[in-house]
């Protein structure tokens, strides 16, 4: 089967139900995206499909196919951080850093949708992923953070 | 010749080292008083590798890099910052261009094991010591080289200076002119906290960018060429032995095969998802044993000492004055019983190992927090020298006191035996809930006496089983008896962040309220009427002061709960305010934790570790309990075992008591020991219920 992965094609040779978790991660040399359930309850494994955020662990390869997945490491462009992964890195957001792929990538599509959330949007938005080093309320500061520093950037891109 | 300074490590021994390494200059830390203690059950060092007394080693290469090699593992809580940043401060450079190499049992020097909160307090130091020496002798090297005298010489953003001349040379420059090894004893001169530049300030993770790019490769992000995944037949209960085993479809599946070896049974396959199809195949019988269920836990505990007594239980136990004469005194006595249930660390990156045989030599990369430990379990599983084994741990996806054991490992060293390929083995979340092992349960008993005067009168404290961690009472009494029983237990047990300074406060600080309580005295006048020790008191205020303890009154349905206590150099004190609704839903509203550590070495590492072992104490204290019945694990899955979520998360204010005339102690561990009292306690003046065991929700659930 055919994906596209961070704007590249792939041809997988995998049996259709392979979760796309095991796809990215055995086949594409894609380790970013983590296990940590298997049962989308941790969010471990998050990636963007057509820009929303999906747990890779429960979704089946052939799901996807014809669609542009974003994994973590297609989020940086050109080597520039994206804001929330900055943020992620001045607001401390992390301990082990496990979740920390899965955590930005929910954030991102949050930020896609909502640009402006409020703390208890990006709680309910994050809801389904687990920090077991228990940075949440840091996570919290670093989407508010991304969030008024993309503003600045489009603001700023508008004068331009 | 040997070199008397080391014993057992010989000149020319040093020398292959540094040649290894590329020349410049490489420092040993020396630990003589160590080495007994450094002992690793038996495990004999060979000739060939450096002897167990050498702490750490620190290496400045010709071009100038400075790598420090040490035995810890970085499991999140961000040593491989703090260590950079107490080697930086010797140097006088910057915390990002110093190297760690860690938890390579090839490469670098013997370590018991990343725990007990010992990096901080033990390995900074160490460091400390070998990097000020390398400046020394770094200074040395200039001043022969421009003749200079030694005192005219700067070190600073990693270069020496004479400010007379303005000469100046790196310290490449200078290692590559000395070329030389040096021993360093373990009273060598360390920079004291008043004049740190480096440590004692703010640092980013030096790694975060790798993470938040995707790149750091984990334990389980390992790859080698042509590697195989594995996965492993796992019984139905615990103590079942196989009675048949037909692995006959594996055939059938495209690239796996079965792996068999007495009991252990197995598969290698393509992908991770071949694999596990594979395992799932296979048909086995079992002969299972009956066994108790979480119902019957606590009364077995109770029922079921254990016969010989452990050094643990002789820790634990303490006994001073007369219990009996202590209670005649009181003009209150109570009596009380608190129970933890057993409770699993669930990091969110499961056990994972990847094996290479290269002939008889077997290299695992695998997250541990005892890679020797761990090598030496492979050897003796696998009959192979322990100098043929390597484990390497990659910067590790949590832990929490649940990795020290290396059962994951060992699994996929047989199954890449086996294959004659590199092999992949990643537990799933199931195995990791049901084969780790867990904190252990545990019941607690208090007997205790107050007088008129709201004074500790007696105080009579029983732990069956949770363990000897922070069981001693930092509050005055006079009368009192505190022991530790261990017994026999159902489910395997073993460390976990804090160890039973968790059941110990919850149970020590939940009897202070309720002796408060009973004498009508306010429960932080109370404990410090009782409380003499100064670095406890100092926290507690603190933490009072912040929270506004005593300024105002809980709004209905609110109630206000505080706790403090000490373990493992640490103070901590915490303040909670909780919500509940009529039908008793509880919310953690807001939490103030005071906390105290010596010498703080980065604030901000210091109070995300403090906020996470706060939430992380919130899942063991309101949710989190492993169910059990008949060696099966009810809930082995992240939808039936709940963790701390962001919607659980309260307000958290951390208020850091720095104390720059201490030394520093870890931090890893002791702030996880007040948040579980501190909202019961809260419970107790929001409705008046008393809630005596962890996980406290089930409890107000059924009152």
């Amino acid at each position: 089967m055919d994906l596209v992965v961070n704007g590249k094609r792939h041809r997988v040779n995998v049996e259709p139900d392979v979760a796309l978790l095991y796809v990215l991660r055995d086949h594409l040399d894609l380790t970013g995206a983590k296990y940590g359930c298997g049962e989308g309850q941790c969010g471990a494994c998050t990636v963007l499909v057509d820009g929303i955020a999906t747990r890779s662990c429960v979704t089946p390869a052939s799901a996807v196919s014809g669609k542009q997945v974003l994994t973590i490491e297609g989020l940086a462009d050109a080597g520039r951080l994206h804001p929330v992964q900055e943020s992620f890195i001045a607001c401390d957001a992390m301990q082990c850093g496990y979740c920390t792929p899965g955590m930005i990538l929910s954030s991102v599509a949050l930020l896609r949708k909502t640009p402006s959330p409020s703390d208890g949007e990006i709680k309910q938005a994050l809801e389904g992923n687990i920090c077991r080093c228990g940075t949440y309320n840091r996570i919290v500061s670093a989407v508010r953070q991304a969030s008024q520093s993309m503003k600045t950037a489009s603001r700023e891109g508008d004068h331009a | 010749m040997p070199d008397a300074s080391v014993p057992g490590i010989s000149h020319f021994a040093r020398r292959a080292f540094l040649k290894t390494m590329g020349g410049g200059m490489l420092i040993l830390l020396s630990l003589p008083d160590a080495v007994p203690a450094q002992e690793s059950g038996g495990h004999h060092a060979s000739s060939d590798q450096l002897p167990q007394n050498i702490g750490a080693w620190l290496h400045i290469s010709p071009e100038g890099s400075v790598t420090v090699f040490t035995g810890k593992a970085e499991v999140g809580q961000n040593i491989r910052t703090s260590l950079a940043q107490a080697v930086a401060d010797e140097l006088r450079c910057e915390p990002s261009s110093i190297q760690l190499v860690m938890a390579d049992t090839a490469l670098t020097p013997f370590d018991m094991g990343t725990f007990g909160s010992r990096t901080t307090p033990t390995m900074a130091p160490q460091l400390r010591k070998a990097a000020s020496s390398a400046r020394e002798l770094l200074i040395d090297a200039a001043s022969r080289k421009w003749s200079v005298d030694r005192k005219d010489l700067r070190v600073a953003a990693g270069r020496v200076t004479d400010a007379a001349s303005g000469r100046s040379a790196g310290f490449g420059e200078l290692a590559r002119s000395i070329d030389l090894v040096s021993t360093v004893v373990n009273d060598a001169h360390a920079t004291p906290a008043t004049e740190w530049q480096a440590a004692g300030k703010t640092w980013p993770k030096l790694n975060a960018r790798e993470i938040v790019i995707g790149k750091h490769q984990y334990p389980s992000d390992i790859q080698r060429s042509g590697m195989l995944y594995g996965a492993v037949l796992r019984p139905p209960s615990f103590d079942a032995s196989l009675t048949s085993v037909d692995g006959s479809t594996i055939a059938r599946l495209k690239g796996a095969s079965l792996v068999r070896d007495k009991d252990f049974v197995g598969v290698t396959a393509p992908d991770q998802h071949a694999a596990r199809t594979a395992v799932a195949s296979i048909q086995a019988e079992w002969r299972q044993k009956p066994q108790i269920s979480d119902a019957e836990l606590f009364s077995y505990l109770k029922q079921n000492p254990e016969e010989e007594e452990r050094e643990s239980r002789r820790r634990g136990t303490s006994q001073e004055g007369s219990i009996q004469a202590g209670l005649s005194a009181a003009h209150k006595k109570l009596q009380s019983t608190y129970t933890v249930s057993y409770i699993a660390h669930v990091p969110l990156e499961p056990r994972a190992a990847v094996a290479e045989w290269m002939g008889s030599k077997l290299t695992v990369w695998t997250g541990t927090q005892c890679p020797f430990g761990v090598r030496s379990d492979l050897a003796e599983a696998l009959g192979v020298p322990e100098d043929d084994v390597r484990v390497i741990v990659p910067d590790t996806g949590s832990a929490y006191g649940g990795k020290h054991s290396g059962e994951c490992a060992i699994e996929a060293a047989r199954l890449a035996k086996a294959a004659g390929k590199p092999v992949k083995l990643v537990w799933t979340r199931e195995e990791e809930f049901t084969w780790a092992y867990f904190r252990p349960a545990g019941i607690i008993e208090i007997v205790s006496g107050v007088d008129n005067d709201g004074l500790l009168t007696a105080w009579e404290f029983h732990n069956y089983n949770s363990g000897p961690s922070g069981i001693e009472t930092p509050y005055e009494v006079a009368n009192r008896s505190i022991h530790f029983h261990s017994t026999k237990y159902p489910l395997k047990q073993g460390s976990y962040r804090g160890l039973a300074a968790t059941a110990n406060h919850f149970a020590r600080e939940s009897h202070m309220d309720e002796l408060a309580a009973a004498a009508a005295v306010d429960p932080l006048e109370f404990r410090l009427k009782n409380l003499k020790h100064p670095r406890t008191r100092a926290v507690l205020e603190a933490a009072a002061e912040r929270f506004g303890w005593g300024k105002t009154k809980p709004q209905p349905g609110h109630g206000y709960g505080l706790a403090c206590g000490t373990e493992k150099g640490g103070y901590v004190a915490c303040c909670a305010e909780i919500s509940m609704t009529p039908d008793r839903k509880l919310r953690v509203e807001r939490v103030v934790e005071a906390f105290e550590c010596g010498a703080i070495v980065n604030p901000e590492q210091l109070k995300n570790q403090i906020e996470g072992a706060v939430v992380m104490g919130l899942g063991g204290a309101l949710f989190e309990a492993v169910q059990f019945a008949n060696g099966r694990i009810l809930n082995p899955k992240l939808s039936q075992y709940r963790v701390p979520r962001f919607n659980d998360v309260p307000n958290i204010e951390v208020v850091l008591v720095d104390r720059k005339d201490l030394p520093s102690a870890g931090a890893g561990e002791t702030p996880i020991v007040g948040i579980a009292p501190a909202v019961g306690n809260a419970i107790f003046q929001a409705s008046g219920i008393r809630v005596r065991s962890m996980p406290m929700l089930p409890v107000l659930e059924h009152v």
